[in-house]
């Protein structure tokens, strides 16, 4: 197995600077804001995602957690590519992101679509390490519904 | 440099037995295989320990000779199948010194043996003649230890709530012991039962039970030891512990999955109530009401794990070939190699005892702040297993202040070659995420 095919240059770089990490208030107080903790059961990994909505577009995605480099570099990239999205918008990149996920490796990537999400390829041939890259991504799937935002149908993780 | 001269009369350094760990190896053989490219360097054990060839080859011999069921059959088949696996029973007695093989209750594995327990006092408490010692109710109370796996935590909740006992526990010190100065206080009249792991399988920590044994006899309390960790690896002898219950499980000690062990005190067992009901356990059963069998059959509902049985036997008849002393010299010299190694690795602390003493071949560890999913995964593309996440132990996890650990652990077949790559896999580690 090739490590570096896991472990790429831009996943370390989320995972040493992530964007946009802590969690912060909505700037607007009538923001609809939703927030939800994702667990890892197995390995421990914690999350949690807050969104702010103005009904239009995720005016913030804020998010705090520990956990591995890939579930953490997850984050920072999921905060950088649906901040400012439309709730339309952001359903077609979390259904990418699920689906190449999802694909055992098969799969290959949108950069248009997915940014630096693309990076995640490799990491969908290690099939323990799926979890973690969609810890955060299940979260804000969760936070945005109670945010009175649906964002992509059901998906299995 | 000095050499230490042990006085004449005392144990020489040469009276502790050895074995060849070459030969051992050649036994196993999984530890041929590749990993990754690597040569496999399993450091993994406490997870599951690997089975030799004597194992491997009774487990199918028993299928491929003597498959039957066990108890029930006048045939010829039947009472090999029934010798074979009540043959089991009694060399898993003597391994452990047991007074009677009928004290060897076959179970599935720890986690259903300290159920069986916990739901015996459970059907115990609601019935108003059964033996006062396993009758809980509210102001009664129940002692385990922060450092417990989650299979002696989660029962005892789970029994707690059913029955309105208290649970209570023994706190750990930074040093990964187990803080006993509150003893006195924690263990009472009030104590129906302590539940204390004998060796953490996070920490590594051997227990010493002697005073706790003392102060749960005083109080009149019944006492188990989760041996889960210390049977694979050590001399375990259930009369000189003085324990009540004992429990631990076969895939840990070279044996096959699927089968465990509760030893529990012949007079004991015999007042204890059914757990779970069915064929075997019974004496006599009419439309209205049963009747049951004595132990160990009261506990060994349904068909049992027969080859698995007899393949756990025939893994104690290999350890006890090897002899368990020189099983537990040759990892606690590993343990004091690791422990010097892993010194020398730069931003690397060991949570638990930092000396190969009163402890085993286990060690947690966390190398800077590189997540222990992140370390694992290194290793493993260098061919080195070791267990990664907070090892079903949160409670230990959470006191040293950690989402979770990396774990290496030893076994009889272990060499340092193999610490070595372990060390050098964690230069690795830093190199990625330094």
């Amino acid at each position: 197995m090739q490590l570096d095919q896991l472990y790429q240059e831009i996943i370390l770089d989320h995972y040493k600077h992530p964007h946009g990490r802590g969690l912060r208030d909505a700037e607007d107080p009538r923001a609809h804001v939703g927030e939800a903790h994702h667990v890892n059961p197995t390995c421990g990994d914690e999350i949690t995602v807050r969104v702010a909505t103005d009904g239009r577009v995720f005016t913030d995605i804020s998010y705090d957690g520990m956990g591995c480099s890939i579930s953490q570099a997850s984050a920072s990239v999921l905060h950088e590519l649906l901040r400012g999205r439309s709730a339309d918008d952001a359903t077609v990149v979390h259904e990418a992101f699920v689906e190449l996920m999802s694909g055992r490796g098969q799969v290959t990537p949108d950069e248009d679509v997915l940014g630096d999400g693309v990076a995640f390829a490799g990491v969908a041939r290690y099939p323990a390490r799926v979890k973690c890259a969609l810890l955060s991504w299940m979260a804000f799937k969760d936070a945005a519904a109670r945010a009175g935002v649906g964002v992509s149908p059901e998906v299995k993780a | 440099m000095t050499t230490i001269a042990i006085p004449q009369g005392m144990p020489q350094y040469d009276d502790v037995p050895r074995f060849d760990v070459a030969t051992v190896r050649a036994d196993f053989p999984i530890l041929d295989r590749e990993i990754n490219g690597h040569r496999l360097v399993y450091l993994d054990s406490a997870n599951t320990s690997h089975k030799p060839r004597q194992v491997l080859d009774a487990l199918a011999e028993h299928y491929a000779r003597h498959n039957a069921n066990v108890s029930r059959s006048v045939h010829t088949l039947g009472t090999e199948a029934t010798e074979a696996y009540e043959g089991a029973r009694a060399k898993i007695a003597a391994f452990i010194n047991a007074p009677s093989a009928d004290e060897v209750v076959f179970t599935k594995n720890s986690t259903e043996a300290i159920n069986l327990v916990a739901y015996a006092f459970s059907n115990a408490s609601a019935r108003p003649d059964a033996d006062p010692r396993f009758r809980l109710g509210p102001g009664d109370e129940i002692v385990i230890s922060e450092m417990e796996h989650h299979s002696n935590i989660v029962p005892w909740q789970l029994l707690a709530e059913r029955t309105g006992a208290t649970l209570r526990w023994f706190p750990i010190t930074d040093q990964g012991r187990l803080d006993e100065s509150g003893l006195d206080d924690l263990v009472t009249e009030r104590t129906k039962i302590v539940s204390l792991v004998h060796m953490s399988n996070i920490l590594g920590t051997v227990n010493a039970t002697a005073r706790i044994t003392a102060r749960v006899r005083e109080v009149g309390a019944l006492l188990l030891l989760d041996c889960s960790q210390s049977v694979p690896h050590m001399p375990i002898d259930v009369v000189d512990y003085d324990a009540d219950f004992i429990v631990f499980t076969g895939h840990k000690m070279c044996g096959p999955t699927g089968i465990g062990v509760l030893w529990g005190r012949g007079e004991l067992l015999a007042v204890m109530p059914p757990v779970l009901g069915g064929g075997s356990m019974i004496e006599t059963v009419t439309m209205a009401r049963s009747t049951f069998a004595a132990p160990p059959a009261r506990f060994e509902a349904g068909t049992p794990p027969i080859a698995e049985a007899v393949a756990l036997g025939a893994a104690v008849d290999y350890l006890s070939g090897i002899g368990m002393r020189a099983i537990q010299w040759h990892e606690k010299e590993l343990t004091a190699y690791a422990l010097d190694a892993l010194a020398t690795v730069p931003e690397l602390r060991i949570f638990g005892p930092n000396v190969p003493v009163g402890r085993g071949g286990t060690i947690s560890f966390a190398l800077g702040d590189v997540h222990p999913h992140d370390v694992g995964q290194v290793l493993d593309s260098l061919g080195v297993q070791v267990r990664v996440g907070h090892h079903c132990a949160k409670p230990v996890c959470t006191r040293f202040g950690v989402p979770a650990m990396t774990r290496a652990s030893f076994y009889l077949y272990t060499t340092t070659e193999e610490i070595d790559a372990l060390v050098a896999g964690l230069e690795q580690v830093r190199k990625v995420f330094g």
